[in-house]
């Protein structure tokens, strides 16, 4: 059968709902909400270029490609941070990370 | 001149005041004043106590013992002298002027009217500050000044060692200066305030001995009945003014006999108009006066010093309703059934508080009873429509009771304080002044042939007899029968009291005399018990009546009282004497030849014994009915009201409830970064919702 | 199209599975491998969409660069899983529920919408016939012209992040000896020697 527009959404949207359970649903550790979000990013990506296919207008890629600077650029800075936390607090346990309990 | 007489009074009491206020300054700069302490360090000042200051360890059965630590171990105050000295010579100019006065406007016939001030303006509603001098007045004012005058004259003696002299001659003053503008008010506002201002230094007088406990519960008691029977009062001048438009005495008196008949609406009841402004202005006079129901304050009145006791409590302020009445009775003649009123409780009165005064025990207190009586006799003679009667019984009982007081004030202080008559005996001997000047008063109260209070007491058995309302009978059987009761309580009181042996060794060798300062005004108070009766006769009685007081009390058409009093036979007239015999006897039985009678009878009858010991139980079933319900309404309020209701949901409560609610805000803020993250996505989801059902733009 | 379908289903289904995997793994790193997967994975999606150009780059960035930093991290940081902590299960109701609902929202968005007519005609850059060019140089011809103000600000971002990263984590061990070029070079002879006559027979 024909995979139309809404197939290639669907999937964006199930990998979507997937990162935002990673982020709340962890008890793990932080990093695992870095991947969460990048799983958010990637499905935003899929959305704008199939968007972008499905229309015939390549703004969708481009917007993709700067989302995916911008993704990693981000990555980058929250994993400088993991580390810097991790470094004076000895734990990146999400349940011990509550200093800004107030 | 007028204003003369009325201002002496204020001026003393402020000049007294300043002086007290200027001494506290000095002695207490700033600080709590100390607490009286136990040490008696001064040497006594006034001449005449030689013995020697008296432990603390002599233990004294009344109450007024306490005192003389106090005012042993504290100084004089500053200027007390000067105090005394300047009140007291003003109320002598104004007793002098108030006596020519007296004579110029009873006999000259020189009425005055004098506006001072104006004072409300507001509306139909015109009240001044204005003088109403005609013979009425010119009576009060006598009686007023002089007893007045007297007292503080005594006060220089009996408060001697007080060291708050010029705190209680300010006071002195202020009320002489309060009951000279209550009898010369020309309108009911004034009175009212006058009323007030007679109410006010009488609390402050009772509570005079503020360190003491029981004196300020009787100053906060006599004030609270008072307000009782003040608000009947009040409630009396708005009747008046809503009826008459008025409150000044013209106006109102002259529009009183078109209102004879007519009634007013009140909560689904018709009353008569004159009847219930009647009522409810004799309520005041109630509470005022000590009658019946509210009478409950005048016994407790005692823990004040004797002069106050002497000047508010037997002369002046209790004599206030009476006056009222007497003013009022232009309004009284329209309405007979409140003067029946009038008759009923004061004849109830004169039975009532005479059967308590049989068994007390404290000298003062059964003074006391007996001036509740004999204003129940006044009441009655002014229901009778004998108003000049009844002024005549004020005038000679002002005498006569005063002496009594000030006499008793002179045993207190011989007996060192000792109030209670069976502690004493056989006095007569080392007090011999004091004892006649008791045995004269006592002759006079009794209603002994050609004292004073003879011709008084017995015209208001005879004018009751006459008289033609309702409760006259009822009245009649009540003032002869008490009239046995009075003379067996007072001579129940000298026989135990001067007579006998003594029961206190000690305080009856230490007895002695008063100094003169106290006894002139007992004689003159004496002078005054014997000769003020026959001689004002021709003035209160009869035609000569009706002469002297010209327009100042009304009689209506009907009232022939004065008249038919003159023609009684002779078994009536003679009854009171009778009885005064009969009571005399009785008690000379009882505590001279038998004295083991009395103890008998009070041990076989313990219930009536008890009963009239504890004064009809009155004060506890006030207690249970009134008070008790007042003090849970008032916890009620406080805790429900104002603590749960006011602070609940008021300000406190909207400051508590808002801490509350940040304190669950608060939790919000865990820390947890998934926490947040989870706020996060539901509220994505909300927005998402939102614009998907929304519709957005598409 | 049979086939079409077929790679579709195959390239959803991976990504879909390894996301699954990504969040409920217990071990980070097998985490951070099937992150990897499921990148790959969008990649071929990317690829039957028909933009090749980005399925490469998403394979360069994400998966070398940004997975890899990833996979770093966690190595560094040594997590010991013995003391990872259960609890995973307190919030699952009620985040099943939001997540379901916002799930069943973007489907039905998805199926129910439809794409407005005029919306073909706000195409702003329409994509070049396949057969004229390839998906890289048409990228290529918008970016640098239209686009290159956010090309130069992506390249400022990525410049930022990297200047941050470094300055978040940078960490001067103390007693770690460096070597100071700029002073080295600049040394003047009279700094750095200096001549001692010495008396023959007494040392230094």
């Amino acid at each position: 059968m024909t995979i139309g527009l809404g197939h290639y959404l669907s999937v964006a949207a199930i990998l979507f709902t997937l990162g935002i359970f990673g982020i709340f649903l962890n008890r793990k550790n932080v990093i695992v909400i870095l991947m969460s979000i990048e799983l958010i990013l990637l499905a935003v990506n899929i959305n704008l270029v199939a968007f972008s296919s499905f229309l015939g207008d390549i703004v969708g890629q481009v917007y993709a490609l700067l989302v995916l600077t911008v993704a990693a650029a981000e990555a980058a800075i929250g994993l400088a941070i993991l580390v810097a936390y991790f470094r004076n607090r000895g734990s990146i346990a999400v349940e011990d990370i509550n200093l800004m309990k107030g | 001149m007028y204003e003369a007489i009325v201002v002496l009074p204020l001026l003393g009491a402020v000049i007294a005041g300043v002086i007290a206020l200027v001494g506290a300054r000095n002695r207490f700069p700033g600080a709590n004043p100390p607490p009286p302490h136990d040490d008696h360090a001064t040497p006594l000042v006034q001449e005449g106590h030689a013995h020697a200051a008296p432990s603390p360890a002599e233990s004294h059965v009344t109450t007024a013992s306490s005192h003389e630590d106090e005012h042993a171990a504290e100084p004089a105050a500053a200027g007390s002298q000067l105090a005394e000295l300047i009140t007291t010579t003003l109320l002598v100019i104004a007793a002098v002027l108030s006596w020519y006065a007296f004579f110029d406007v009873g006999f000259a016939g020189h009425e005055a009217r004098v506006t001072i001030l104006s004072y409300i303006t507001s509306g139909d509603l015109h009240a001044e500050w204005a003088l109403r001098i005609d013979p009425l007045t010119a009576v009060m004012l006598v009686v007023v000044t002089t007893v007045s005058s007297l007292v503080h004259h005594y006060s220089n003696g009996y408060m001697a060692d007080d060291p708050n002299r010029p705190r209680f001659f300010s006071y002195m003053s202020f009320f002489t200066f309060a009951m000279l503008m209550l009898v010369t008010s020309d309108n009911l506002v004034q009175l009212f305030f006058g009323w007030e201002g007679v109410g006010l230094a009488s609390y402050l007088l009772i509570g005079f001995w503020f360190h003491k406990p029981e004196a300020n519960a009787a100053a906060i008691k006599a004030f609270i009945v008072n307000r009782v029977g003040d608000f009947g009062f009040s409630l009396g001048i708005f009747a008046t003014f809503y009826l008459t438009g008025a409150v000044d005495f013209d106006t109102v008196f002259a529009q009183a006999p078109a209102l004879v008949g007519k009634s007013f609406h009140f909560l689904s009841w018709d009353v008569d108009a004159l009847t219930a402004v009647c009522l409810l202005l004799f309520m005041g006079a109630m509470g005022k006066s000590a009658q019946f129901l509210l009478h409950t304050w005048l016994p407790d009145a005692m823990e004040g010093p004797t002069p106050v006791s002497a000047l508010i409590h037997a002369a002046t302020m209790v004599t206030a309703g009476v006056f009222m009445v007497a003013r009022l009775s232009p309004l009284f003649e329209l309405a007979p059934n409140a003067k029946a009123f009038v008759v009923f409780i004061g004849a109830t009165t004169a039975m009532f508080a005479a059967t308590i005064g049989l068994v007390q025990n404290d000298i003062k207190r059964i003074v006391a009873y007996s001036t509740c009586s004999q204003l129940g006799y006044m009441f009655v003679a002014m229901g009778s429509g004998a108003y000049s009667i009844g002024m005549f019984h004020l005038f000679t009982h002002a005498f006569f009771k005063a002496l009594l007081f000030l006499g008793s004030g002179s045993v207190i202080l011989a007996m060192h304080h000792e109030q209670d008559i069976r502690h004493m005996g056989g006095l007569w001997r080392k007090i011999p002044f004091t004892y006649a000047m008791m045995v004269i008063g006592t002759l006079a109260l009794t209603g002994f042939p050609f004292t004073a209070g003879y011709f008084s007491k017995d015209a208001i058995i005879e004018a009751d007899e006459v008289a033609k309302g309702v409760m006259s009978s009822y009245g009649f059987i009540m003032t002869v029968a008490a009239a046995a009761l009075t003379s067996f309580y007072s001579w129940r009181l000298i026989f135990k009291t001067f007579h006998g042996e003594p029961h206190d060794q000690h305080h009856y060798d230490a007895a002695h005399e008063s100094p003169t300062v106290m006894l002139i005004p007992l004689a003159i108070l004496a002078i005054g018990s014997i000769a003020a009766g026959w001689p004002l006769l021709g003035l209160f009685t009869g035609e000569g009546a009706l002469g002297f007081f010209r327009e100042s009390l009304k009689y209506a058409p009907g009232n022939t009282v004065l008249e038919d009093m003159e023609h009684l036979p002779l078994e009536i007239a003679l009854a009171p004497t009778a009885m005064m015999i009969i009571g005399f006897l009785v008690a000379y039985q009882f505590y001279i030849r038998r004295p083991d009678i009395p103890v008998r009878l009070a041990r076989e009858q313990p219930v009536l014994y008890r009963f009239l010991l504890n004064k009809w139980y009155f004060d506890e079933i006030y207690d249970y009915l009134l008070v008790r319900p007042a003090m849970w309404l008032g916890r009620l309020l406080w805790k429900g009201g104002d603590g749960f209701v006011i602070d609940g949901f008021g300000p406190d409560g909207v400051s508590a409830r808002v801490l509350d609610v940040t304190r669950n805000v608060v939790r919000l803020q865990t820390g947890y970064l998934y926490h947040y993250a989870f706020a996060m996505l539901i509220g994505v989801a909300a927005l998402i919702t939102w614009f998907m059902f929304s519709g957005g733009h598409g | 199209m049979i086939i079409h379908a077929i790679f579709f289903y195959l390239f959803a289904g991976v990504t879909v599975a390894s996301a699954v995997m990504v969040i409920s793994s217990r071990n980070p790193v097998h985490s951070v491998l099937f992150l990897i997967l499921a990148f790959v994975n969008a990649a071929g999606l990317f690829v039957l969409l028909g933009a090749e150009f980005l399925a490469m780059i998403l394979i360069v960035v994400y998966v070398g660069a940004v997975a890899v930093l990833f996979l770093f991290v966690v190595m560094m940081l040594d997590v010991d899983f013995a003391e990872l902590r259960q609890g995973f299960l307190n919030y699952l109701p009620i985040g099943a529920l939001v997540g379901a609902v916002v799930l069943a929202e973007l489907l039905v968005v998805v199926g129910a919408w439809v794409i407005g007519p005029d919306v073909s005609s706000a195409i702003s850059a329409p994509i070049p016939a396949a057969a004229t060019v390839n998906n890289t140089q048409a990228l290529g011809l918008v970016l640098y012209t239209r686009y290159v103000y956010f090309f130069e600000a992506a390249g400022v971002i990525l410049l930022v992040a990297m200047v941050g990263a470094i300055m978040l984590t940078l960490h001067h061990k103390p007693g770690v000896r460096r070597q100071n070029i700029a002073a080295q070079v600049a040394r003047r002879r009279d700094s750095a020697i200096e001549v001692i006559k010495v008396k023959s027979g007494q040392g230094l």
